[in-house]
């Protein structure tokens, strides 16, 4: 795979790493985004890492355009495959109460965009993707981790890779046209990737489930936000943990108190060895959570 | 001056928000750099009541506020034509003025353009969050509570300096001020994924009068006006079946996606941070400001230049800004 460079205006530099997803794409832009935080050349205004993609925004003024763009091309060479980087990542416990009344009832208002009217966007997803109950669907979306291959869209929301072989990926259309609304917090799933809804609002993605953890504060008042106001960071390893109504209730009352913090681990996360035994590997990565 | 001025609202207008130049280094977590939509318009308001250029202002879209004075404070308006009124008197727009404690400033309907910038001398003074008082509503993040201004708002006047002191009747030259149009000519650089069109396609997208939407607010602006030709491919994986999907990807500011090949969105800056849809160009920074102009119905074209010729644009820019401080500054 071979990158394409692009100008976006006369501030951004645009980099297609590659067309189609992959991990090794992601783990290439996080590289490569990485060599250049820790250069952080003058001029450089913002970093921003994405699934297969990366782009800069500078000061022309500053960089002088086609010497920068030279330069990124010589940090691709360096990491090169990027089979042998090591990233500093974090594995992170999701709790979800899936099937929860607030994202059924959105979907309910918003049943004329769906492609299958008739079910619910979880059962829809199941049996698309060949599963024969809703159970089956939500022991295989919680039973592997997700890695965090983008933060955006609106603040804070995090795009999750499934950290499987692409053929056990699991695939879902988008909505036929995007919801006006979308609960906060929503668990929801759109191409090969699921994500987490910081903010209420549009959206496009299946709705699976909620989480009782708040992810986005800019109001920095809650615990886990005192030094940012996004949690969710490029190469979070995350796992779904199905919850019930109950245990939700209780998380969603700490979460008000400000007294809910979400567990996650420091790990060191390296592209090799996952991609030659993914199952063994995510176990081992799980069992920091133990 | 007192620096215990504060600014009662009475009326919020349409979508009055605090902005300034806008905060820089938290795209990659999907806060967009928000801030005046007009950079230039924002400028020359700060320049005529000595502020800093990019000192915090009300940036009114529309329909204006109404607001009422605790204080004395020197004031500008710049960039649209919606002309202020004290206590029922106009004023002209481009031109400082002073205000008195007790006074309500007002503003009469809008004639042309889209937005209009309200400095007060020592800038507003409401929090700075992420390096800036820019409000992005997506976010609930900066200005007064992270969205646009409501009654009863009581907004802080600060003590921030520029190079002079605040006076009354400095004026922007008007060979200096934004002309307003009803058409208008948008440069762009064409890349990003534009090898996604065909050259049918391509030419369809320079060639159209597009017409703006009613959907031009501070995220974005969507225009409608024709359809353009994609290649036809297998999709690649985790893209998603429509021709226009791509895997998503970060968003330039700036940058015009085209979902389904029709109706291309401008994004601006609060614009959402990525996305999967093909963006096919990109507006040159200094354009944005005509962009943020434009009202709906205003007839647009895209107009491309290479990556030379926008920085030949960006310097001829900076040297009008150059002008334009040094007819109001000292």
């Amino acid at each position: 795979m071979s990158a394409r460079y692009s100008w976006g205006g006369d501030e951004f530099v645009f980099v297609e790493l590659a067309e189609e997803m992959s991990l090794q794409a992601n783990f290439k832009a996080m590289a490569i985004t990485k060599l250049l935080q820790a250069e952080r050349p003058d001029g450089v205004l913002e970093i921003c890492p994405a699934n297969a993609s990366y782009q800069v925004r500078y000061d022309p003024d500053v960089l002088e355009p086609h010497g920068f763009l030279a330069h990124l091309k010589r940090l691709e060479e360096r990491v090169g495959d990027a089979l042998g980087v090591t990233l500093d990542c974090r594995v992170v416990e999701i709790p979800v109460l899936y099937r929860d009344p607030w994202t059924t009832e959105t979907q309910m208002r918003f049943r004329d965009r769906h492609q299958d009217p008739g079910a619910t966007d979880i059962e829809y997803a199941a049996r698309i993707n060949g599963y024969g109950s809703v159970e089956e669907f939500i022991a295989v979306h919680s039973g592997s981790p997700w890695f965090t291959s983008m933060v955006g869209f609106v603040a804070g929301l995090p795009f999750k890779y499934q950290m499987v072989p692409r053929d056990r990926q699991i695939l879902v259309p988008k909505y036929l046209r995007p919801r006006t609304d979308t609960p906060k917090q929503t668990v929801g799933y759109g191409g090969c990737f699921s994500c987490i809804y910081s903010v209420r609002g549009a959206g496009g993605y299946q709705m699976f489930g909620i989480t009782p953890a708040p992810i986005y504060d800019p109001t920095q008042t809650k615990p886990d936000f005192t030094e940012h106001m996004v949690f969710m960071r490029p190469g979070d390893i995350v796992t779904f943990r199905p919850i019930e109504r109950d245990e939700y209730d209780d998380l969603q009352a700490a979460a008000e108190a400000g007294e809910f913090r979400i567990t996650n681990r420091p790990v060191g996360f390296d592209l090799q060895p996952f991609l030659d035994d993914p199952d063994g590997y995510n176990k081992r990565l799980l069992e920091v959570l133990a | 001056m007192t620096g215990a001025t504060t600014i009662e609202v009475r009326k919020p207008g349409l979508s009055t928000t605090v902005q300034d130049g806008g905060r820089s280094g938290y795209y990659h977590l999907g806060i967009p750099p928000s801030g005046a939509l007009d950079q230039y318009s924002l400028a020359c308001a700060n320049a005529l009541v000595a502020n800093p250029p990019d000192a915090a202002v009300l940036e009114i879209v529309y329909m204006g506020p109404e607001l009422a004075f605790t204080g004395p404070a020197t004031v500008a308006v710049a960039g649209a034509a919606i002309a202020p009124k004290v206590n029922g008197d106009e004023r002209p727009v481009w031109e400082s003025f002073d205000v008195a404690e007790g006074d309500v400033l007002s503003f009469d309907y809008l004639k042309a353009g889209a937005r209009a910038y309200l400095a007060v001398s020592g800038g507003l003074d409401t929090p700075v969050k992420l390096g800036s008082r820019s409000t992005y509503a997506l976010g609930a993040l900066g200005g007064v509570e992270g969205r646009p201004l409501a009654e009863g708002d009581v907004l802080p006047v600060g003590a921030d300096r520029g190079s002079g002191s605040a006076r009354a009747g400095l004026v922007v030259p008007p060979e200096l001020r934004p002309v307003l149009a009803k058409e208008v000519e948008v440069r762009v650089v064409m890349g990003l994924y534009d090898h996604r069109l065909t050259d049918r396609g391509r030419a369809t997208f320079l060639d159209t009068e597009w017409t703006l939407t009613p959907v031009a607010d501070r995220i974005g602006f969507r225009y409608t006006g024709g359809q353009l030709e994609t290649v036809d491919r297998e999709p690649p994986f985790g893209a998603g079946q429509d021709p226009s999907n791509i895997v998503d990807s970060p968003y330039p500011i700036g940058s015009i996606q085209v979902p389904g090949g029709v109706e291309p969105i401008v994004l601006h800056r609060d614009a959402v941070s990525g996305g999967g849809y093909m963006m096919v160009a990109t507006v040159l920074s200094g354009d944005l400001d005509v962009v943020a102009q434009s009202a709906p119905r205003t007839r647009t074209r895209f107009v491309e230049v290479d990556l030379d010729t926008a920085l030949g644009l960006r310097a001829e820019r900076k040297d009008r800004l150059a002008r334009l401080h040094a007819a109001l500054d000292g």
